[in-house]
């Protein structure tokens, strides 16, 4: 038997656990900024294709947490920051190889549009209400008039800012794990199912209902292909990769994944969902929050695994 | 001009004064560092076999640290080194994850550092600290396009080795095996 010791002068607990550079507020972000672009992608795609009235709820209503999410989401990656008082410096350049510079920007959009779309929408929850300068109300008239071409601009930008969460992390070819193309497409379906389930929340009308759990089964199936699509890639793959999907499968985060994950996140809310298609009574909550939950697991457990895989040598 | 540097595993004792004059000269905070020792015992007893390795950036042709930075804060300075600028940095980890060598560390002024090859140190035509205080004078340093450079030679003369190049980073830093 062959071993192998090594004996690392860092091995200095100032080192080697700051190295360990992203905690929770990277993978909580992840999750708002998906969930986010799930919602206004849903809400954009329903209000162009002439759909406002069947389904107000993804159109109109849900779309009002998005500014609270995505707020949230820009101050966990500001606390990210370890030097916070040049976070402007974001925007002094654009650098297209950089994924983080990509979601910079496409944050810069995004919420904006996303607050745009929420006053545009707020007499139809609040009929009185005034805005109270002129200036405002000016705004509302040039956005109702231009609505179509912002909710394009909301499209298009959800898509990126979906996609980009799964990019960011697959840009990094120093963590095997995260270094596969399938995260980005897992990440934008994995947001597009939390955005589905959002509005399975709150919406009332069960035609509604009816499309986004359709939709919601439709993505977890999509999100299971790619996940088992994710792990044939690996083990097709070098060394490297090998044992970083080895650490879903029998390594530490086994039981995590595929409990969290894939059977709490995915096949059991599906299975409930199928059921209520059925006509089954299931809380319509049910299936929507564990959807939800399974999301946050995702995130939390790749950007965990990520930095726990790396190059031998 | 491009910038290298050799180490030499066979002489090499891993005494760690690199790791120190690089603390000393670049007023690294303690605990941190810009470089360090790795001692790789391989084999199985009484066959065992050692390598010292002095590691640190490896100031990569194609480096994922510049290429993931969002401000442009790393950038690729003069000779091909790899540098970070205080000023644009913003703290936000990417080169740290981007790194498959962990050269980079986040500063407890809240910018990321790591080695700079001491370009200070190479401006006024002196070695990076850590070459010029080796006592077994394993490390070589120079310029990999002039043939007749300290690093060129010996590692024309010697075997040698990158870390992890199937990372396509296309490393500086080389070890004579």
């Amino acid at each position: 038997m062959r071993e192998e010791i090594i004996v690392s002068g860092r091995m200095n607990p100032m080192v080697d656990p700051h190295l360990y550079i992203w905690h929770w507020q990277i993978p909580l972000y992840l999750f708002l900024g998906g969930l986010a672009a799930g919602i206004l992608f849903f809400a954009a795609l329903y209000f162009i294709s002439g759909k406002e009235k069947e389904y107000p709820t993804a159109v109109k209503l849900v779309p009002f947490i998005t500014p609270l999410l995505l707020v949230i989401g820009l101050i966990a990656l500001f606390i990210d920051l370890r030097h916070k008082a040049f976070f402007w410096q974001l925007y002094t350049s654009i650098k297209l190889q950089s994924p983080m510079s990509w979601g910079a920007w496409t944050l810069m959009v995004i919420t904006p549009v996303s607050f745009i779309w929420c006053a545009l929408h707020i007499r139809e929850f609040v009929p009185d209400w005034n805005w109270k300068f002129e200036w405002l109300k000016t705004m509302e008239a040039f956005f109702n008039k231009y609505k179509k071409a912002l909710a394009w601009v909301m499209l298009i930008s959800a898509v990126i800012l979906g996609i980009y969460t799964g990019i960011l992390l697959s840009a990094f070819n120093a963590r095997p794990l995260w270094n596969t193309s399938i995260l980005g497409p897992l990440f934008l379906a994995s947001g597009l199912s939390a955005g589905a389930a959002a509005i399975l929340i709150f919406s009332k009308s069960p035609a509604e209902r009816k499309l986004f759990a359709k939709i919601d089964l439709i993505i977890i199936g999509i999100e299971l292909f790619l996940i088992i699509h994710m792990f044939m890639g690996f083990f097709a793959s070098t060394q490297v990769q090998i044992e970083a999907a080895r650490l879903f499968l029998g390594g530490p985060y086994t039981v995590s994944f595929w409990i969290f994950v894939v059977i709490i996140g995915m096949i059991v809310p599906a299975i409930l969902e199928v059921m209520e298609l059925r006509k089954f009574h299931i809380p319509a909550i049910l299936p929507a929050l564990l959807v939800i939950f399974g999301n946050i697991m995702l995130r939390f457990i790749f950007v965990d695994a990520g930095q726990a895989s790396r190059w031998l040598y | 001009m491009r910038y290298g540097m050799a180490v030499d595993t066979r002489k090499c004792v891993g005494c760690s004064d690199c790791v120190v004059a690089c603390q000393t000269e670049n007023n690294v905070p303690i605990g941190y560092c810009r470089e360090w020792v790795v001692e790789v015992m391989d084999g199985t007893y009484p066959q065992l076999e050692i390598e010292i390795r002095s590691e640190r950036c490896n100031h990569c042709d194609n480096a994922p640290c510049v290429r993931c930075c969002p401000t442009g804060a790393s950038h690729v300075a003069e000779g091909g080194i790899v540098l970070v600028k205080p000023g644009k940095c913003i703290g936000c980890g990417a080169c740290i994850a981007s790194c498959p060598y962990d050269a980079r560390y986040p500063h407890p002024d809240g910018y990321v550092d790591k080695c700079t090859f001491c370009i200070h140190r190479i401006k006024n035509g002196l070695k990076p600290a850590c070459a010029a205080v080796c006592p077994t004078k394993c490390i070589y340093f120079g310029d990999l396009d002039d043939p007749n450079s300290e690093v060129s030679v010996v590692l024309k003369k010697r075997k040698s080795k990158t870390l992890i190049p199937e990372a396509g980073t296309v490393p500086m830093l080389y070890f004579l095996i």
